[in-house]
């Protein structure tokens, strides 16, 4: 038989720990909320009373899977996320133009965040630089054209468009609504770190030993 | 009293939870040691081995290719022309190149021969299975032009004894670019047969299943044939467009064989070699 105070104690102990963990939950929740009020906080398009500079971007063409250097004169911050993002919703816009050579269907705030951190980094140095993690909104990653090739020319021209502009970013991390996944729509993919040299060298009419490498698994 | 019986339901159901589950694959898989634990076990169907040969024990002295048909079950994959999903050409083409394999003396073994799902991670675990001279990945999609041709974008390495689950292709990736190169010449010359000609795109990128296998490796993707704008002039669902890749890649990997068995011949070691 058990005591009557070990029951008391018992429903004590349970009914605290019910109480914990419902706001635990609740702080969690807070929690988010205050995110995403932040990144609502953040620059979403470039402010227009910055002076117009000369942004490079690597944009991406289906028919020969090359990437092609294009100067656009836009408002860039001096914030390099917030200039990071800016040079990303322009390559996007781009992509969600009519007759686009690399046609990705637009959506609004399809870059939700750029986060620059030092790269992990190797003792050589050689890939001493900033790590990018590019946060991308749901429903673009959903409304991406499925397939190797043009996964893999998106996911390449954002790396070669922010270490165009950003030289100090060398490797670039994908997450989608602040979470990672697989693959950005089912081939590419999105676990792994890109190195910035991948994009760079990138060629789709070259030979396959000519095409960048250097994974960081 | 009652807190007695609380914990015995509680002793009761983690014992439970331990019990073995009930087997839904027909196979048990065996499990590499350098494989995640994630992957040990596969989503669906054992995998299938056609050309006369199991999947775990291929007959010695004969060429063996793995044939990956990309997506499958849940996922469809790249939505094609009239609704056809990705994961229907790609099991297609693979039936057909498995026969026309088979017919010139190659033991084909597939990851799938219906529609399931196989998790990337199985997918390698098939091809790691066996000493496959080749492994060729199948998609399709709606984007580019003609047939892509892609290779591991991992670093080439120097083989070590035991490789990394993630990036054991990287071990195989001279052999690899070599057989891209021999999939792209027959691809080119897939037209003397008085078919059209096939662009073919080569290029770099980083597949989860294949960066995986530990064997010469390439993904092949179908897209529809385009003109200079853009306009599709033969679509992926095209029969005979698949007919002709089918047997350029069959030819590819004939001359593929060819080249093994003389560098065979030339003392180079065994074909397993990377």
């Amino acid at each position: 038989m058990i005591p009557r105070y070990q029951k008391i104690v018992f429903f004590v102990l349970l009914i605290v720990s019910i109480g914990m963990a419902a706001y635990l939950v609740r702080l969690r929740e807070r929690a988010h909320e205050r995110l995403l009020r932040g990144e609502d906080l953040a620059p979403t398009t470039a402010p227009a009373v910055a002076p117009a500079e000369k942004a490079t971007l690597m944009v991406a063409n289906d028919m020969d899977g090359s990437l092609v250097t294009e100067e656009q004169s836009l408002p860039l911050p001096k914030d390099a996320e917030a200039r990071a993002r800016a040079v990303l919703e322009k390559l996007l816009d781009i992509y969600a133009s009519p007759g686009a050579l690399h046609p990705v269907p637009g959506v609004p705030r399809a870059v939700q965040q750029v986060f620059l951190l030092p790269a992990s980094g190797k003792e050589t140095g050689q890939y001493r630089g900033q790590l990018a993690v590019v946060n991308l909104a749901g429903p673009f990653a959903d409304g991406h054209p499925a397939g190797i090739e043009a996964e893999t020319l998106t996911v390449l021209s954002i790396c070669g468009t922010l270490h165009a502009n950003l030289p100090q970013i060398t490797e670039v991390r994908f997450l989608v609504d602040g979470a990672e996944r697989k693959t950005l729509a089912g081939h590419a993919d999105l676990t792994r770190t890109y190195l910035t040299t991948e994009a760079e060298s990138s060629s789709g009419t070259s030979a396959p030993d000519n095409a960048g490498s250097g994974v960081k698994p | 009293m009652w807190l007695l019986a609380a914990t015995r339901i509680l002793a009761g159901t983690l014992a439970l939870a331990q019990a073995p589950a009930p087997q839904s694959v027909s196979r048990p898989t065996r499990v590499s040691s350098t494989q995640p634990n994630q992957a040990q076990t596969p989503t669906s169907q054992a995998p299938t081995a056609t050309g006369q040969i199991p999947a775990a024990a291929p007959r010695p002295n004969r060429f063996v290719v793995v044939l990956d048909a990309a997506h499958g079950g849940d996922d469809s994959g790249a939505q094609l022309d009239n609704a056809v999903a990705e994961k229907t050409v790609t099991l297609a083409l693979s039936v057909q190149l498995r026969s026309l394999l088979a017919a010139r003396g190659f033991a084909v073994v597939t990851t799938r021969e219906s529609n399931v799902d196989v998790a990337p991670d199985a997918r390698a675990q098939v091809a790691n299975h066996v000493p496959a001279v080749a492994c060729v990945s199948l998609h399709a999609s709606m984007t580019g032009s003609g047939v892509h041709i892609f290779v591991s974008s991992l670093p080439a390495t120097v083989p070590t004894r035991f490789l990394a689950w993630k990036t054991a292709q990287s071990a195989y990736l001279t052999r690899s670019l070599k057989l891209a190169s021999t999939v792209n010449s027959a691809l080119e010359h897939s037209s003397d047969s008085g078919s059209g000609a096939v662009p073919v795109l080569l290029a770099r990128t980083s597949l989860a299943g294949v960066d995986s296998m530990a064997c010469p490796a390439v993904a092949v993707e179908l897209a529809p044939i385009r003109d200079t704008d853009r306009t599709i002039t033969t679509q992926v669902t095209d029969s005979g467009y698949q007919a002709q890749v089918a047997q350029a890649l069959a030819a590819a990997l004939l001359a593929w064989r060819t080249e093994l068995q003389a560098e065979s011949l030339g003392g180079a070691g065994t074909v397993r070699q990377p």
